[in-house]
């Protein structure tokens, strides 16, 4: 919002209804409700977690939509990968 | 050519189904087409009322399917407009007193007399509205520019697709072109963008509705009221016709006549 927009006392408030819209249709869409999608990144840690070294502070999932197609995408940096940095010998 | 059946959904209550049904019935009839308008909200009974045609109801919907009266006789004939029908719904029963089937057995008789049977859906995604939808060739969807409506307008969209009744048409309802362009209401597109659907029509937000309902008279029929012109450019676009949609967002305040007026080279 710029100065000019505020000294009219504008809001845009519509900006804000369209991104609650376009996140709660998202997940309607799916089927999967926000707190399901909180414990199913949580499920996703634990199974990683035993298989490879991960910081479960810094995976990210989230519902993606780009026209027909929904997606989950997940964003898992492996914690291991500063350790393989490491000179050889 | 037999009728088309447009059926008139939205999910939420209170978006207005009811007055869009109502005035795209008058604005059809208007053009000459022979139209019945079908109530299906049973137990909340209010086209007859929109319409102005509630103290001439002898017989109902209900009373059609189980048999008390012939359709004709429970079919009112608006005196406005010779072509324009209604049947009304039953306001002492449930929903659970017709059936899908009904409602397609009910189509299909009045289909060779009519062009247009518009069916006014309830509100919610329950039997009544399945009931509703179950006849339809073309389902128009109405919605308000508000969160609550369009997500609900979203879920009414996939039922009516998991139906094979779709691609329904969106009918964008009170729209504040004032509110619009000071960022706090969402635009036409939007809602387009949001829902991914066809656009058959935008109505401002207009007093006239209300007083229209007082009266008993659709906004349709009134040559001055906004409302009323936006739904006869719907019923125009249904009859196939290319109607440009009016920039209703740039609006009629001193500032959208002005633009309008400058754009047009003073023709506005």
């Amino acid at each position: 919002m710029n100065f000019l927009q505020r000294l009219r006392g504008e809001s845009h408030s519509a900006a804000t209804a369209k991104n609650r819209l376009q996140f709660v249709l998202v997940h309607d869409r799916a089927d999967l409700a926000p707190g399901k999608l909180e414990a199913l990144k949580n499920d996703l840690i634990e199974v990683l977690s035993r298989h490879i070294e991960i910081d479960p502070r810094m995976v990210q999932i989230s519902l993606t939509r780009d026209r027909n197609q929904q997606r989950l995408v997940a964003d898992i940096p492996l914690a291991s990968a500063r350790a393989r940095r490491r000179p050889l010998n | 050519m037999p009728a088309k059946v447009v059926t008139i959904t939205s999910g939420k209550g209170g978006v207005g189904k009811t007055t869009a049904t109502a005035n795209i019935g008058v604005a059809l009839a208007a053009e000459g087409a022979r139209v019945v308008c079908l109530d299906a909200d049973i137990g909340l009974r209010n086209l007859d009322v929109v319409m102005g045609l509630e103290n001439r109801i002898v017989y109902d919907l209900v009373d059609v399917v189980e048999g008390r009266c012939k359709l004709r006789q429970a079919m009112i004939k608006d005196k406005r407009l010779p072509e324009l029908h209604l049947i009304p719904a039953a306001q002492t029963r449930d929903k659970t007193a017709l059936s899908p089937k009904d409602m397609v057995r009910l189509a299909d008789e009045l289909r060779p007399e009519f062009d247009w049977i518009l069916v006014d859906s309830p509100a919610g995604i329950e039997r009544g509205f399945r009931n509703a939808i179950a006849p339809a060739d073309i389902v128009l969807i109405v919605t308000n520019p508000e969160v609550s409506a369009v997500r609900d307008a979203d879920r009414i969209i996939g039922l009516v697709e998991a139906e094979e009744k779709g691609p329904p048409k969106l009918v964008l309802n009170r729209i504040k072109p004032e509110m619009v362009r000071r960022g706090d209401m969402l635009a036409t597109a939007d809602v387009l963008e949001v829902l991914a659907i066809e656009l058959i029509g935008v109505v401002p937000e207009d007093d006239s509705i209300l007083v229209a309902s007082n009266h008993g008279a659709p906004a349709a029929l009134d040559g001055k009221s906004r409302a009323g012109r936006a739904f006869r450019d719907i019923a125009r676009r249904l009859n196939g016709e290319i109607v440009p949609f009016e920039d209703a967002e740039s609006g009629d305040g001193l500032f959208g006549r002005l633009a309008r007026l400058v754009r047009s080279g003073g023709q506005a």
